[in-house]
């Protein structure tokens, strides 16, 4: 009931806000469920399992893809489809490839094999061997291909095997990418997409394990977005093809098993957008990408202990959607920023100072910002865990911040 | 003996003597119309350039030195070819050497790269190609725009920072583009020009076998000794030859890379061998002769417009001043520099076609004025033209200006006129 609710209201607040405050009131005394194990959906609604999962009670510190497992949800009877989140990547793709023949892929794996982590999957049957060109393992030339083929009327979707692979073509990425439609005086467009898996795995290591956002957004003329559900996922996918801009698309590799039911109908979401995935009165929590998750498991807790969080998922890295966080901010009064970028340089670096030069009047308590630690990531379970955030920081954080 | 005094700083290559031995120049198919033409002449040549206990390299001008061959390569100039070769080498000194005279009188600031000596090379693939076809430039770049047909009054005013610049005063001198001639850069950094141009090769593709489009174009990346030892080229002759792109690659060796000798930095320093490992034909050329080069282009231009794949073109040739105008140039030897100046492209060429009654003395005087003329005239323009306002200073950052985000109005940050005062923060 909780959950039909709260999904009500996520709709709803995003169409209006007048409509938002009063589905939150009646989400406040709607029941709340104390024991057993909640999993974290995609739109932040909260189910509860019991003994599926017995490994941890209440908190999950790493949860992230969690297979649906109440059969009702999957009743024929309602509208859309469910995806995992990588399908959702995928369909956003060949809609997007049906649609505009200019529009293709090239990286490593990505034809024959599928991609490393399937989201091309079955596409190079469908559209040809050039269209989804799997490339040699030269990340520096192909990503320049791609922005040469883009110069030229192409629209390529250039896919980092690992995002951390990139860092190798980071000098087409920045002066290229970034740069040349400035430095040809506007003479020419990049319309390219750059994606890939990244973030901090499980154990994957260092390398493999980037959070490459700072790195990124310095560069000028480079848009970013994160995308966290299936439902977002394939709408930025299809904003970032059909924009002008070089868009990097951030996939995190926990989570592309997500499942959600998305429209059947065709939809484009806005890339400058931040999405509301939970209204509340107390506090405002920002942040993106996996620790969206991390985030509304603390925010579970947190409602117990008598808080209202409002929960933003800011999705746009670059810009800043800084009509609905200042609008937030102004009703908040508090901030909290929970991210898995780096804490020097990183995205909540960024986002903080953007909010005290914009809000500072509105901000009765000092931003927080909870970031992931200035470490390599290491491979040792436990040590990695230390290394990004964790739910019980951010209750712990909150509290403070509302004292 | 080798006419390349580098040579003597490495008297004895233990295996240059080796690789000459293997060395053909062309790997192709035998097919290939290259051999037919002035490559079947390197290949007589090099067996005869021996001498004893001197590693004599096949890179050697004296090669393709041969009157006879010449004479044949040369059947296909008409006057009126030879006097657009003329003009537009003669367009490229004139407007390097102004770019000098401005830099010192402070009207040009930055690093400015000059093209003196290199003539040939860009005279001679750039006037063989369409208005569609490619082209893709290095920071050397300001006479490969001129060549494609840049006005040169847009290139000098984006010298001179100007709004009337053919990149609007955003580019500069290692900068250039123009859209409407298709010279897509303009690439500051060695090698990062090669991927784009592959990838411009490659949409040529895209367009014929996706598309369906009726498109033969052609691309033809520049770049220098320097960059050969770049991993970027390297991974681009692979791809190239992978999917047989339209594609020619073109090394203009002028045996510097700044300070450093090609033959200090290159293990093996014959570039156009290193073509035939990935399957791509590797010719080399005396770049100083605009005739012999545009043979060769001739050649490999077509040979990517039928779609039978790239190839590398290695012009040997030389530049005139420093590696920039900020360069006081005192590593190079004078003799060097002597030899390479009594082979002057266009000196060499305005011989030939006096000497074969192509053009006549007052036909070429009559061009030598009005590129005065032009050149000054495009001074007078850039001196003359406006600075870019302030407003223009966040405009094309963003093709899609939603990229500066949203302003706490609601609105699109770059429509607020604040936004372009103080910082541009988002």
């Amino acid at each position: 009931m909780a959950a039909v609710l709260q999904a009500a209201a996520l709709l709803m607040g995003s169409q209006t806000d007048i409509k938002r405050f009063r589905l939150r009131s009646a989400l406040r005394s709607a029941p709340v469920r104390h024991e057993g194990f909640f999993v974290v959906r995609t739109d932040g609604r909260l189910s509860a399992t019991s003994g599926v999962m017995p490994r941890r009670a209440k908190l999950i510190p790493n949860a992230v893809a969690v297979k649906d497992d109440t059969p009702a949800s999957s009743a024929a009877s309602k509208p859309g489809h469910e995806l995992l989140l990588f399908e959702a990547l995928r369909e956003g793709l060949e809609e997007e490839m049906d649609r505009d023949p200019r529009v293709c892929v090239m990286g490593e794996d990505v034809g024959h094999y599928g991609g490393s982590y399937k989201v091309t999957k079955g596409l190079a049957t469908k559209f040809g061997d050039l269209r989804v060109l799997d490339t040699p393992i030269a990340e520096n030339s192909f990503t320049g291909m791609g922005i040469g083929a883009a110069m030229t009327g192409l629209r390529p979707v250039i896919e980092g095997m690992n995002m951390g692979f990139l860092l190798l073509a980071f000098n087409q990425i920045s002066n290229n990418c970034g740069m040349l439609h400035y430095t040809s005086g506007g003479q020419f467009t990049i319309p390219v997409v750059i994606r890939g898996p990244g973030g901090v795995g499980r154990q994957l290591g260092a390398e493999h394990s980037q959070r490459l956002e700072s790195y990124f957004q310095s560069i000028p003329g480079l848009q970013m977005v994160a995308c966290s559900t299936p439902y977002n996922a394939k709408g930025l996918m299809k904003a970032a093809i059909r924009s002008e801009n070089p868009v990097v698309l951030f996939e995190h590799v926990l989570l592309y098993n997500l499942k959600e039911r998305i429209p059947d109908e065709d939809y484009v979401l806005c890339l400058e957008e931040a999405e509301m995935v939970r209204p509340g009165e107390h506090v405002t929590i920002l942040t993106y990408s996996r620790m969206r998750y991390h985030v509304m498991q603390a925010a579970k807790t947190l409602i117990n202990k008598g808080y209202d969080p409002e929960v933003i998922d800011i999705r746009s890295l670059k810009p800043f959607d800084l009509y609905t966080i200042g609008n937030s901010i102004k009703k908040t009064h508090r901030v909290l920023i929970v991210e898995e970028c780096m804490r020097t340089g990183g995205i909540g670096a960024s986002l903080r100072s953007a909010i005290i030069d914009n809000f500072w009047d509105y901000l009765d308590a000092p931003i927080m910002c909870l970031s992931s630690q200035d470490v390599p990531t290491p491979y040792a379970g436990t040590l990695e865990e230390w290394t990004v955030v964790q739910p019980a920081q951010i209750v712990a954080a909150v509290e403070q911040l509302c004292k | 003996m080798s006419s390349f005094s580098a040579l003597k700083i490495l008297p004895s290559h233990p295996i240059a003597g080796e690789y000459r031995r293997h060395s053909t120049p062309f790997h192709a198919a035998p097919a290939s119309r290259l051999l037919r033409s002035s490559g079947a002449n390197y290949l007589s040549s090099t067996s005869s350039v021996t001498a004893a206990g001197r590693p004599v390299r096949v890179l050697s001008a004296n090669v393709v030195s041969n009157e006879k061959q010449i004479g044949s390569a040369l059947a296909a100039i008409t006057s009126k070819e030879a006097l657009d070769l003329y003009e537009d080498m003669v367009l490229g000194r004139s407007f390097e050497d102004m770019c000098a005279q401005m830099y010192y009188r402070g009207k040009m600031f930055g690093f400015v790269h000059l093209y003196n000596g290199q003539e040939a090379v860009s005279t001679g693939f750039i006037r063989l190609l369409t208005a569609r076809d490619t082209v893709v430039s290095t920071y050397r770049d300001h006479v490969h725009a001129l060549s494609k047909g840049v006005p040169a009054r847009a290139v000098m005013a984006e010298l001179f920072g100007k709004a009337t610049g053919c990149c609007r005063g955003q580019g500069g001198s290692m900068h250039m583009f123009s859209r409407e001639h298709n010279l897509i850069g303009g690439f500051a950094f060695i090698g990062e020009g090669i991927p784009v141009a592959t990838g411009a090769a490659f949409s040529s593709k895209y367009r014929r076998e996706v598309l369906k489009e009726n498109c033969d174009d052609v691309t033809i990346a520049f770049f220098g000794d320097g960059t050969c030892n770049n991993g970027q080229f390297f991974e681009c002759l692979n791809m190239a030859a992978l999917w047989k792109l339209p594609i020619v690659f073109v090394v203009e060796n002028n045996l510097w890379a700044i300070g450093m000798s090609h033959f200090r930095a290159t293990s093996d320093p014959e570039i156009w061998k290193k073509g035939p490992p990935f399957g791509i034909p590797g010719v080399h050329v005396d770049g100083m002769d605009v005739l012999k080069v545009r043979e060769v282009a001739k050649d490999a231009v077509a040979r990517a417009r039928r779609g039978d794949g790239p190839t590398l073109v290695e012009c040997e040739t030389y530049r005139f001043r420093g590696h920039s105008l900020a360069d006081p140039d005192e590593l190079r030897n004078p003799d060097e520099k002597a030899r390479y100046s009594s082979r002057d492209p266009i000196a060499t060429l305005k011989k030939y076609v006096l000497e074969h009654n192509l053009v006549s003395e007052s036909e070429l005087k009559a061009i030598d004025k009005k590129i005065d003329e032009l050149v000054e005239e495009a001074v007078e323009f850039a001196d003359s033209s406006p600075a870019p306002p302030r407003s223009q200073l966040l405009e094309n950052v963003f093709a899609d200006p939603k990229g500066f985000g949203i302003g706490p109005d609601g609105k699109y940050r770059c429509e607020d006129p604040g936004f372009t005062q103080g910082t541009a923060q988002v």
